[in-house]
């Protein structure tokens, strides 16, 4: 419990490329795990992982703010999908 | 006139666009720092390419919430001519002023290399001093200039004429070989190549400079002598 009734959580965030967008380095790192033969491999995708640490009065709210973090900056919608879970430390 | 080169953390090829509009162009000009929101009275803004805010998280993606940007997207969106090169086109996608985002190159190299153009429209203040149809030889130098806008956006942009530079052969996979584009009211130029770096004799191309003398044009004929 943090001052003033706020609580602190933690934020894992995944931002991928859109599954219609070409991914030419998950394309490249396929490459290079073929050759060391891992023959079952389908397919690849690269993304990026953040974690963060917020305080909030409640879950509700720190999602609220996460989502906003997402749309502003941390993913462009135009060629990435983002996806999140909060969760109290 | 007056042109105006925004420099953010990171920028360093803004010293060549001030050159080429000082000493090429002999036009006043003036840098625009970052934190300023006092756009100076400028006619035409640069934003030069480089690495703003070290292209972390996304090239582009930091600089777009600078102080600055807010002024500059103002003065687009009431007609003024902004020219975003290479790291500039970048923050340009990102701050939206202009339409599609910017991918790492298909071959996951930097590349740094004259690459030939294909001028597909003259009719805007950025490229009027071209034939259409000229094949022009401007370099390239970046990690992220795979062009990338959906079906619909790139009809829309066939459509309003507002691809104006074609790569003769695509060097980064961009959509439709597209090295330039304008926003629809053509007042807004991003582009990957860079011009002021082969604005001079000397530099084994001057092929960027009509780029600068289109502007010049149409801001005299625009009542900004």
């Amino acid at each position: 419990m943090t001052s003033g009734g706020e609580k602190m959580f933690e934020a894992q965030i995944k931002v991928t490329l859109k599954k219609t967008v070409a991914d030419p380095q998950g394309l490249t790192v396929k490459h290079a795990l073929d050759s060391l033969n891992f023959s079952g491999l389908e397919d690849i995708r690269m993304g990026k992982f953040i974690t963060l640490q917020l305080k909030a009065k409640d879950e509700a709210e720190a999602k609220e703010q996460v989502e906003s973090m997402c749309q502003k900056l941390l993913a462009n919608p135009i060629i990435e999908d983002y996806s999140f879970e909060v969760k109290k430390i | 006139m007056k042109f105006g080169v925004v420099v953010f953390p990171g920028s360093n090829c803004d010293h060549d666009c001030f050159h080429v509009i000082d000493k090429v162009l002999k036009q006043p000009v003036e840098y625009l720092w970052h934190k300023n929101t006092n756009l100076n009275n400028v006619d035409c803004i640069i934003i030069p390419g480089g690495f703003s805010y070290g292209d972390y998280l996304r090239c582009g993606a930091i600089a777009k919430f600078s102080p600055i940007m807010d002024s500059i997207i103002k003065f687009a969106n009431e007609g003024g001519l902004v020219i975003g090169i290479c790291n500039g086109f970048q923050v340009l996608l990102e701050s939206g002023l202009l339409p599609g985002a910017m991918m790492r190159n298909t071959s996951l190299h930097f590349i740094c290399k004259f690459v030939e153009l294909k001028v597909e429209d003259t009719d805007s203040p950025f490229t009027s001093q071209y034939k259409k149809g000229q094949i022009v030889r401007i370099p390239v130098a970046h990690n992220e200039g795979n062009y990338y806008i959906d079906d619909k956006g790139l009809a829309e942009l066939k459509k309003n004429k507002q691809i104006v530079f074609r790569y003769v052969k695509n060097p980064n996979g961009a959509t439709d070989d597209i090295a330039g584009i304008v926003n629809e009211k053509r007042n807004v130029l991003g582009m990957m190549p860079h011009p002021e770096r082969c604005s001079e004799d000397e530099l084994t191309s001057s092929d960027g400079r009509p780029i600068f003398e289109s502007i010049v044009k149409w801001l005299k004929e625009n009542g900004k002598s």
